[in-house]
């Protein structure tokens, strides 16, 4: 049904975003911890990467549909 | 000038400002300069318009009053200028009509009417003469005519108006008879006698004759009264010849009768005068002793009055005589007056021994006229005679008294003395007789003379009178030749005209006989063709009515085979029918089974596939084309998945209508995250009918998403799922896409719902049309 795709999409989103904002957690961490002597920056430098990178990707996956490819564009 | 106003009044302007007590009459000053160039300027220029209108009106009025006619072109072109005009110069002059003469016709009615008036006046007069209507105008005319004979133009004028006037009084009053006119002219011109007839009259008696009998020629009566009133015409002519015939033997009788007697009383007078002249002479002459003289004188007595009454006779019968010959004149000319040409010969037998007698009676008459005088003469003679006896006589007695009468027996008886006496008497008898007889010759030579001269005027008168009657006479038998002569030539006429009619006649006969061989031919041929049509049409019409028959029982024949030949069709039909009628029961009962799988669609299920009910569909209606293609029509989703029902759409439509709101701002160019929030921001702040009745048009401020949500919401409420699917067909964007699914499941059940409505509304159309009424 075309009406649960977003609701599928949103859960993806949403799903994606924990796993990269947690991702990014732990590895930020992880870098603070084992290379940036307990610094907060990598933790925010990853937890904003992984939020961005999952903001990113729901958007992309959001704006699937819209995406004109370049071979279509250069086809017409 | 205006330029210089302008200036003035700014000057003034600006001196206004600065001070205005010395700027007013400066100005004033100016414009009572400027307006007094300009108002000379003006009044120049007011002047010079004022004269030249002036002067055009002046000139025009002038004109006008010189040439009406241009005064006239004026009035006609430029309105209320006749009121001017006749302010100026008076009421315009009177139109110029050319008067018409007519000369020509005046004198003409003046002539007819003087012939009119003549013609009235004489009239009565013309009434007054025994004559026939037709001769009226020919006296009538003639009379104006000899009056008028002095002047000519008018004579012929008057002629030829008269000739009208005549033919109009002719066509009135004719009554036309096509038999002799000769006779009329003849008897005009003899009873014209009257007035000496100038040339003139005969010839226009003749024109008006001629006009009469053309008048008479125009109105020509039909051969049977024509034919009729000859006829009677006829009898009437032997009426009156007979009777004529008869009046006149009888006055001819009668006359000769008289006549005769007349003349035997004549010719005895006459004799008795020659008796009577004779005895006389003797008397004279003889010397008869004298009782045989008184015998003869006796006898002469005796003849005397036997003449004398035998004269008185003759004058008598002379008298009668000529009585009756008048008699048988006037009935001679009554005859010919009544101008019957068959009396003619009669008349001029009549004529003829009329005039025979007339001349003999005065034969006679002169004949015993000349015995008188014979005997006047010889009675004169005889007296003188006598009176010279007497006066012998008596002087013998004077001288010899003794001595008798008788001289003659005396020669013994007288003595010597007497002898001497009367010797010397004697003597003196002798000369004196001689100086008588010289006197006497010579008076009678003087007498001879005298009496010469009187007998010569006697014998003028005599030969005068002689020669009248004789004249008379021989113009009478010349008349009376010319009249034997015409009567001849008349004869020989007529006798040629009956030969020349006769062969006429013949012709005619001829040709009458030529002419009635071609008609009986001609009646025969049309007889004949007559005959062969009216066959033929019989013969047609019995054809016609063998084939109208032959037709009739054609048509009964046909009639009855197609009265068969339509029961058997109907039969079929019959059957036909009730095989429809069974097939369309069958579709009606597969429609019926598809429509009620339909219904069986669960809440979110769809329904069962229809794949046996259109198996089922299609396999009633094999045959029928239209049910088939529909059949045909139905989605392959339908029949295969089966459809979603309309209650099930209705619950899901609820679901995508609250996220078509949230996602309403997404489309192609704007589809961010943060797009995606400020679309769920609006759709939470966005307040709007849940349900909003459609317009009938959509406006584009209605292509929002809200507003077609709402018109898709009213319409699903109203069960409308067509309007529904079609306003959320118009969606787009994210919006369209999360609708996409539900749209298509609603497409295929509104098409299923279609092609299964137009199926069952086939079948009943088929079982109602296969319906049989009772």
């Amino acid at each position: 049904m075309s009406e649960k795709e977003l609701g599928q999409k949103w859960d993806r989103c949403l799903a994606d975003c924990a796993i990269k904002v947690g991702a990014g957690l732990g590895l930020g961490i992880v870098f603070s911890v084992v290379f940036f002597k307990r610094r907060t920056f990598p933790i925010a430098f990853g937890t904003g990467a992984g939020l961005g990178m999952a903001y990113s990707n729901c958007q992309n996956d959001l704006r699937s549909p819209y995406l004109v490819l370049s071979n279509a564009a250069k086809e017409q | 000038m205006l330029r210089v106003c302008w200036k003035g009044a700014n000057a003034a302007a600006r001196k206004c400002l600065c001070g205005k007590v010395a700027a007013h009459p400066l100005q004033h000053c100016r414009r009572y300069t400027s307006a007094g160039n300009s108002g000379s300027a003006a009044g120049k220029i007011v002047a010079a318009s004022l004269l030249t209108v002036g002067g055009g009106l002046g000139g025009t009025i002038l004109y006008a009053k010189w040439d009406p006619k241009f005064r006239a072109n004026i009035e006609k072109s430029v309105p209320y200028s006749d009121q001017i005009f006749e302010m100026a110069l008076g009421p315009p002059p009177p139109p110029f009509i050319p008067l018409q003469k007519k000369p020509g016709k005046v004198e003409p009615l003046q002539i007819s009417s003087v012939s009119e008036a003549s013609k009235d006046s004489k009239q009565p007069k013309a009434k007054g003469k025994t004559k026939e209507k037709q001769l009226e105008p020919a006296p009538v005319e003639a009379k104006p005519a000899v009056e008028e004979t002095q002047a000519l133009s008018p004579q012929t004028i008057e002629e030829a108006s008269a000739e009208a006037a005549h033919i109009i009084s002719a066509m009135s009053e004719v009554q036309s008879v096509p038999a002799p006119g000769t006779s009329h002219e003849a008897a005009s011109a003899e009873s014209e006698a009257q007035t000496p007839p100038p040339p003139a009259q005969s010839a226009a008696a003749d024109e008006c004759h001629e006009c009469a009998s053309h008048e008479a020629a125009l109105k020509e009566r039909p051969v049977e009264e024509v034919a009729a009133r000859l006829a009677q015409q006829d009898k009437a002519e032997q009426d009156t010849l007979a009777a004529l015939a008869f009046s006149l033997e009888e006055e001819l009788g009668v006359s000769a009768k008289l006549t005769l007697q007349a003349i035997g009383a004549q010719e005895a007078a006459l004799a008795a005068i020659g008796t009577h002249t004779q005895r006389l002479r003797e008397a004279m002459d003889s010397e008869d002793p004298p009782d045989k003289k008184s015998a003869q004188w006796r006898e002469l007595e005796d003849a005397l009055s036997e003449r004398s009454h035998a004269v008185d006779q003759a004058g008598q019968s002379l008298l009668q005589a000529k009585e009756q010959l008048e008699k048988l004149r006037v009935v001679i000319n009554g005859a010919k007056e009544s101008k019957i040409d068959a009396a003619r010969p009669q008349i001029l037998a009549a004529e003829e021994n009329l005039h025979s007698m007339i001349v003999d009676l005065d034969k006679v008459v002169t004949k015993v006229q000349t015995a008188q005088t014979e005997a006047k003469i010889v009675s004169q003679y005889s007296e003188l005679v006598n009176e010279a006896k007497v006066q012998f006589q008596k002087e013998l007695s004077s001288i010899t008294p003794e001595v008798q009468a008788n001289w003659k027996g005396l020669t013994g008886k007288l003595s010597a003395d007497d002898l001497n006496s009367l010797i010397a008497h004697a003597h003196r008898r002798i000369d004196q007789l001689n100086r008588e007889l010289a006197e006497q010759r010579v008076r009678e030579q003087i007498r001879i003379e005298t009496a010469l001269d009187q007998q010569k005027q006697e014998h003028q008168i005599v030969v005068e009178s002689a020669v009248k009657t004789a004249i008379q006479h021989n113009r009478e038998e010349q008349r009376l030749e010319q009249e034997k002569k015409m009567q001849e030539v008349r004869e020989v006429m007529e006798a040629e005209m009956r030969t020349q009619l006769r062969r006429q006649a013949a012709a005619h006969t001829d040709h009458l006989r030529d002419v009635l061989k071609v008609q009986e031919q001609e009646l025969r041929d049309e007889a004949q063709e007559a005959l062969s049509s009216k066959i033929m049409e019989q013969e047609t019409h019995y054809r016609r009515q063998a084939q109208e028959q032959l037709d009739a029982f054609t048509l009964d024949m046909n009639s009855a085979y197609a009265r068969l030949k339509g029961m058997e069709e109907a039969i079929d039909s019959h059957v036909v029918a009730e095989e429809e009628a069974r097939k369309a029961h069958q579709l009606w009962l597969s429609v019926e089974a598809l429509n009620y799988t339909l219904k069986t669609a669960a809440a979110d299920s769809p329904t069962e596939p229809l794949e046996a009910a259109v198996r089922a569909v299609k396999e009633s209606c094999a045959d029928n084309e239209f049910a088939q293609a529909l059949a045909t029509a139905l989605p392959e989703e339908s029949i295969t998945r089966g459809v979603y029902s309309e209650a099930s759409l209705r619950a899901r439509f609820y679901g995508i209508r609250r996220l078509a709101r949230r996602v309403a701002l997404i489309d192609e160019t704007r589809n961010s995250l943060y797009q995606y929030f400020l679309s769920y921001l609006q759709s939470v702040l966005l307040f709007e009918k849940d349900q909003e009745a459609p317009p009938t048009k959509l406006a584009p401020h209605d292509l929002d998403t809200f507003k077609l949500l709402a018109y898709a919401t009213y319409s699903i409420e109203r069960g409308d799922l067509e309007l529904a699917a079609k306003f959320v067909n118009q969606l787009h964007g994210e919006s369209r896409r999360v609708a996409q699914d539900w749209l298509n499941e609603a497409r295929l059940t509104l098409e299923t719902k279609q092609v299964v409505s137009l199926l069952s509304a086939y079948a009943n159309a088929v079982g109602l049309g296969t319906t049989q009424a009772p």
